[in-house]
């Protein structure tokens, strides 16, 4: 019943959604998440640009492996509204990694160093090859990885409306880093009479619980000067790389997402002034009429 | 068009020219300016001008969207994003063609709630009203073919899920329903053949509802707006002109209107993933509908009649009194069937299972009984309430004479 299904469902269409989730959520089974608190949420949310950075960090160490980010060309990182590294630093990074071009005067193609304008390169050649490399698993791309997930509804049928209506007036948005947050640190030890299948990985956000991506995050996987913190002095702990990482990848969702609030605060300003001399000049005309 | 006559007076040589060649501007001058409107309208009666807003802005951005769109099943996808990631101010265009769709469909669903209630439906208004049911059809089906372009997830099951529906005739027919279906698919799978003849169709439907609109406002302007009493235009008192008047009242109508719709395009925007394939919340009450029927065919059957029964209610309704206002009985009825769509819209995004079909079914029941047995049964049997008997009495009181000086109504 809300009025932005379009919107959810035309964005959210985006990725391979593994089956297997995508049932249990329709069985109902997808636990409770808690909601966290974001820079970006809300009204006057805005990304915080450290948070990205460092955000950033956690996704090249600990996610890049198996995740590509497709849909970011290495100058989205110096852009406004994202992280904003600095441009050097970016055409740095972006030189270490080699893309194919061609074909050249022979005919030939060929490797060269990547350049701003050109895509982080995945980690796959195909899916093909990342199934057989994850043991049938496909680790998805996390380009859109924030807006294809949300919180699911648990509390009763005949406050449901009410909710989704609370959530429509409060512009709640951030579903999908609130799952990615739980999903991120969810790995607990299972319960005693919980049944695994082999190779599989207790989530207790996860529905159905079991996943097959083992902990991305452990604690020590960013290290400054031989102690666990970011360059920035912040302590890196699985939860605050969680936090970080879901952030980056809310942007990468969304690069839009500062310009889109900056010019809706100044829109529903001029909306609604506008609104207030529209009502005052009705009632003068129509002052004549009763 | 109406019988009314424009008080048009060419100014300029020009107008006096034009006025002899082609009376654009005294027709325009008779049908938008001094039109009379009845002086007791409420807001429910800015939602016409809000549509045509509507349909303008979905024409515009959707123009600007097909010079980015690529309809290819391998490539729209990437090209949606491009729109929202690289396009100057795509993410905009694309946020309220989207965020519009549903607009127009809020917007039409409380214009056709406003017709129910008002009796806006009968005599003599009917041809209006199918008209009206007309444009609904061609905006679920343009609403749908839009909805499939993104070429993602959800679209893909949307465009499997609603085009087999007609897979249900193969049990009249054999071979029926399947060769029709090939026909929609324009091959054996749905792929970019379907893709592209969707996009065509959704390109052109659009312009068939402004036609359809334009026959609309020309049937509307032939007999006159409805009001709340739904009394007649009888004397100069009841109505005032449509400039300023009206007009004032719809552009601060749509003012609000309007900051709803920022408010949705700007911030309240989720775009996350439903947790099951549900289709998008204007189709749920009909969805609701469909799998309500535990017979496939059974169920298209029914969805479908749930609106084009609409065709039929000017003739199902025995009242003579148009607006539920005076009729205490019908009111509640009514009432209720309202509430019966929003729960039918609410059980559609719920998975077909145990009570929520239970429910579906029940509300289904009621959907139909409202058309085919309450109409007309409490359209004989009830007593209606005391009218008053002029529009203008409704709203001035008494005497039905305009307060003040200032108020003669005689200088418009």
């Amino acid at each position: 019943m809300t009025l932005t299904t379009g919107m959810k469902t035309l964005a959210a269409t985006a990725l391979t959604i593994v089956a297997l989730p995508l049932m249990a959520h329709a069985a109902g089974e997808g636990p409770q998440i808690e909601r966290q608190k974001w820079s970006f949420a809300g009204f006057f949310g805005r990304f915080d640009q450290n948070q990205l950075q460092r955000g950033f960090q956690v996704y090249k160490e600990s996610c890049a492996q198996c995740h590509g980010l497709s849909r970011i060309d290495f100058r989205n990182l110096v852009q406004p509204g994202g992280p904003v590294f600095n441009e050097d630093a970016v055409k740095g990074l972006a030189a270490t990694y080699e893309v194919q071009d061609g074909p050249n005067d022979d005919g030939k193609m060929f490797k060269r160093p990547a350049r701003l304008s050109d895509k982080i390169p995945p980690p796959y050649a195909n899916e093909k090859e990342a199934r057989s490399i994850h043991n049938g698993a496909y680790p998805p791309d996390l380009s859109l990885i924030a807006r294809a997930r949300g919180l699911e509804y648990h509390g009763s049928v005949f406050a449901h409306p009410f909710h989704l209506l609370k959530d429509m007036v409060a512009g709640y948005q951030e579903g999908g880093a609130d799952y990615l947050y739980a999903l991120l640190t969810g790995y607990v030890e299972k319960p005693a009479d919980f049944k695994m299948v082999d190779g599989m990985n207790y989530n207790r956000a996860f529905p159905g619980h079991q996943i097959s991506m083992p902990p991305p995050l452990l604690d020590g996987a960013i290290k400054t000067d031989g102690k666990p913190t970011y360059q920035d002095g912040t302590p890196a702990t699985v939860e605050q790389m969680a936090r970080d990482v879901v952030a980056f990848l809310s942007w990468a969702g969304d690069p839009k997402h500062d310009e889109r609030k900056r010019m809706g605060l100044l829109v529903m300003l001029y909306l609604l002034i506008t609104a207030v001399l529209l009502y005052f000049a009705k009632k003068r005309i129509w002052k004549s009429a009763h | 068009m109406s019988q009314h006559e424009s008080t048009y007076k060419p100014g300029s040589r020009l107008e006096h020219w034009m006025d002899e060649r082609l009376p654009l501007m005294r027709m325009m001058h008779g049908q938008f300016v001094d039109f009379p409107t009845p002086r007791n309208l409420n807001y429910l009666w800015t939602f016409g001008g809000i549509l045509t807003f509507c349909l303008v802005v979905q024409i515009v951005t959707g123009i600007v969207l097909a010079m980015h769109y690529i309809p290819h099943a391998e490539m729209a996808f990437d090209s949606v994003e491009k729109i929202r990631r690289d396009v100057n101010y795509g993410w905009l265009i694309r946020n309220v063609h989207a965020v519009g769709a549903s607009m127009f469909f809020f917007a039409v669903y409380i214009h056709m709630a406003r017709g129910l209630y008002y009796g806006s439906y009968k005599a003599p208004r009917e041809v209006l009203w199918i008209l009206g049911v007309l444009l609904f059809l061609l905006m679920m089906a343009t609403g749908f073919l839009g909805y499939t372009l993104p070429w993602g997830q959800m679209s893909f099951w949307g465009v499997t899920v609603i085009t087999n529906l007609f897979s249900s005739l193969d049990s009249i027919i054999p071979g029926l329903g399947t060769k029709i279906v090939q026909w929609l698919w324009g091959g054996y799978s749905v792929s970019t053949v379907t893709l592209n003849r969707f996009f065509s169709l959704h390109y052109l439907l659009p312009f068939v509802i402004v036609g359809v609109v334009a026959l609309h406002i020309w049937a509307l302007h032939v007999v006159g707006q409805n009001n709340p009493t739904g009394l007649d235009i009888k004397t100069a008192n009841d109505s005032v002109p449509m400039a300023p008047h009206a007009v004032a009242k719809d552009i601060f109508g749509l003012g609000v209107f309007v900051i709803l719709f920022a408010w949705f395009v700007f911030f309240a925007n989720p775009l996350v993933t439903p947790p099951h394939i549900v289709p998008e919340w204007y189709f749920l009450p009909f969805y609701a509908i469909l799998r309500a029927i535990p017979s496939k065919l059974g169920g298209v059957i029914a969805m479908f009649s749930a609106i084009l029964i609409l065709v039929f209610i000017p003739w199902l309704d025995t009242s003579r009194v148009r607006s539920a206002r005076y009729r205490p009985i019908f009111k509640w009825c009514l009432w209720f069937f309202f509430f019966s769509v929003l729960a039918l819209g609410y059980l559609g995004g719920k998975p077909a299972e145990g009570v929520y079909v239970a429910w579906a079914q029940f509300f289904t029941v009621y959907y139909f009984a409202f058309f085919l047995l309450i109409m007309p049964i409490v359209g004989v049997m009830e007593t209606p309430s005391a009218m008053p008997r002029s529009i203008a009495e409704s709203v001035l009181g008494g005497s039905g004479r305009p307060t003040g000086a200032a108020a003669a109504p005689a200088k418009h």
